[in-house]
């Protein structure tokens, strides 16, 4: 009985599962942080010179994606430990 | 219809009351418990056949051919074998003695062909078979090429008149590939050299994202979201950039200027930098395709699935679940129509700044 509990106390499997659904869960903080960063500024500055719109809505979405990116990396080596 | 609202979330609130489980209901063993984390992965993954559906607890799928090298000879079986037994015995061509192909469920090789060896060990192949994402490239391929050379046909015929259907398409597309991307990072004298690969690249991956996300046969298949991919066109780009760099650009790499000597020599702090960051960057290419590719399909995959789950509880809190999951499915269908044109775009105009760094002129 006490063997059985001092391997399930040292069998750290569920501790990298636990580990990795936090680690998706902070990734997706610091992306909605970025993008919502990258809208407002994007959004104020189209307010201040709507001809410039098209150009503005371009960059934007541009660097959302990579903002967006850095974040999937994240989820891609979560991925990685939840599943092997 | 003013009411609509009232009746849509009443009928989702009665469907609720009926999630609670049904403690009548007769232990059925023989029905299989809903794995939603090993369907997600069937649908991600590469595999030997193709499973088109399952009929009647009869699965419908096409066993692709299997291709392995063993000793220098080739052996081509069909991936049926391994659906009907566990291992497939053959005769080894150089020996004549048995060979025992199988494809193991745990271990290293998970999912793949490994040869078993009369000890027990497992020894991996030459393996170039045409698996599920293999086929759905030539398919998807094929499409490109008959939409191309309708494109260039329509040109042909119509000469210098307006565009029309197909090709007002396409001739959008390519002259905003040729205008807004290459043209703005390239400088002058040096795109025609770089446009080709740009434009065939741009369409490789924004054609196959949209088929990906057709789930009917024979389009379906996750190829964009296979790793091998991603990385074969991300090879493209780096083989480009520092094989047709000029001197300029190696110079940029190895003797940075602008930055102090103590940096160069005696410790070369400065190319060594600059060297891992020529190979972060095609690793980067190919890490947020394969990214956002698969992350969007999981999470498609992941709602449909919820319903599923749902069911398996009570079938009217699958349906209720249903209404619910479809409208968020759609959702995410649309924005993974537009992640799949950005990510083409992203790609496509970070090859061309890394070409147009790597051509740079001299002022």
């Amino acid at each position: 009985m006490l063997q059985e509990v001092a391997r399930a106390a040292t069998d750290l499997a569920p501790l990298a599962k636990l580990g990795a659904a936090l680690a998706a869960g902070i990734a997706t903080i610091g992306a909605a942080m970025g993008i919502s960063k990258i809208g407002s500024s994007a959004l104020e500055s189209m307010a201040r010179q709507p001809e410039a719109a098209g150009n503005i809505q371009t960059s934007m979405i541009l660097a959302a994606a990579f903002v967006e990116g850095v974040s999937l990396f994240a989820v891609v080596v979560c991925l990685l430990v939840a599943v092997g | 219809m003013k009411n609509w609202k009232y009746i849509v979330s009443l009928s989702f609130l009665i469907c609720l009351i009926f999630t609670l489980p049904n403690f009548a209901k007769a232990e059925d063993e023989q029905k299989e418990k809903f794995n939603a984390g090993e369907v997600i992965l069937e649908h991600i993954l590469d595999s030997y056949e193709w499973h088109i559906f399952t009929w009647k607890g009869h699965e419908v799928s096409i066993y692709l051919p299997c291709i392995v090298f063993n000793e220098g000879k080739c052996y081509t079986f069909s991936s049926r074998n391994f659906h009907e037994n566990e291992f497939y015995k053959t005769v080894n061509k150089t020996n004549s003695e048995e060979l025992v192909f199988t494809i193991p469920n745990e271990g290293d090789y998970k999912g793949k062909i490994v040869i078993v060896n009369a000890d027990g060990t497992q020894k991996r192949p030459f393996d170039i078979s045409i698996t599920k994402n293999v086929l759905a490239l030539f398919i998807s391929c094929a499409l490109i090429i008959i939409l191309f050379y309708l494109v260039t046909k329509a040109y042909q015929k119509r000469g210098e008149k307006a565009p029309k259907g197909l090709q007002s398409l396409f001739e959008m597309l390519i002259v905003y590939v040729r205008d807004d991307i290459a043209r703005k990072a390239i400088n002058e004298k040096s795109v025609d050299k770089y446009l080709p690969y740009l434009i065939t690249v741009f369409f490789f991956i924004f054609i196959n994202n949209l088929l990906g996300l057709i789930p009917i046969f024979p389009f379906g298949a996750n190829i964009t979201g296979n790793i091998a991919t991603t990385a074969t066109l991300a090879l493209f780009t780096f083989f480009i950039t520092n094989l047709f760099g000029n001197k300029e650009y190696y110079k940029d790499i190895f003797n940075t200027p602008g930055v102090p000597w103590f940096l160069k020599y005696p410790l070369p702090l400065m190319p060594l930098i600059e060297t891992v960051g020529c190979f972060t960057k095609p690793f980067v290419l190919a890490v947020r395709l394969f990214a956002n590719i698969t992350a969007g399909h999981i999470v498609v995959l992941g709602f449909i699935s919820s319903i599923f789950i749902v069911a398996q509880i009570s079938v009217a809190g699958g349906v209720g679940m249903s209404l619910f999951s479809l409208i968020l499915a759609i959702f995410v269908d649309c924005i993974e129509l537009l992640v799949a044109y950005i990510q083409a775009y992203v790609f496509t105009l970070l090859s061309a700044l890394y070409f147009g760094m790597a051509s740079k002129e001299e002022k």
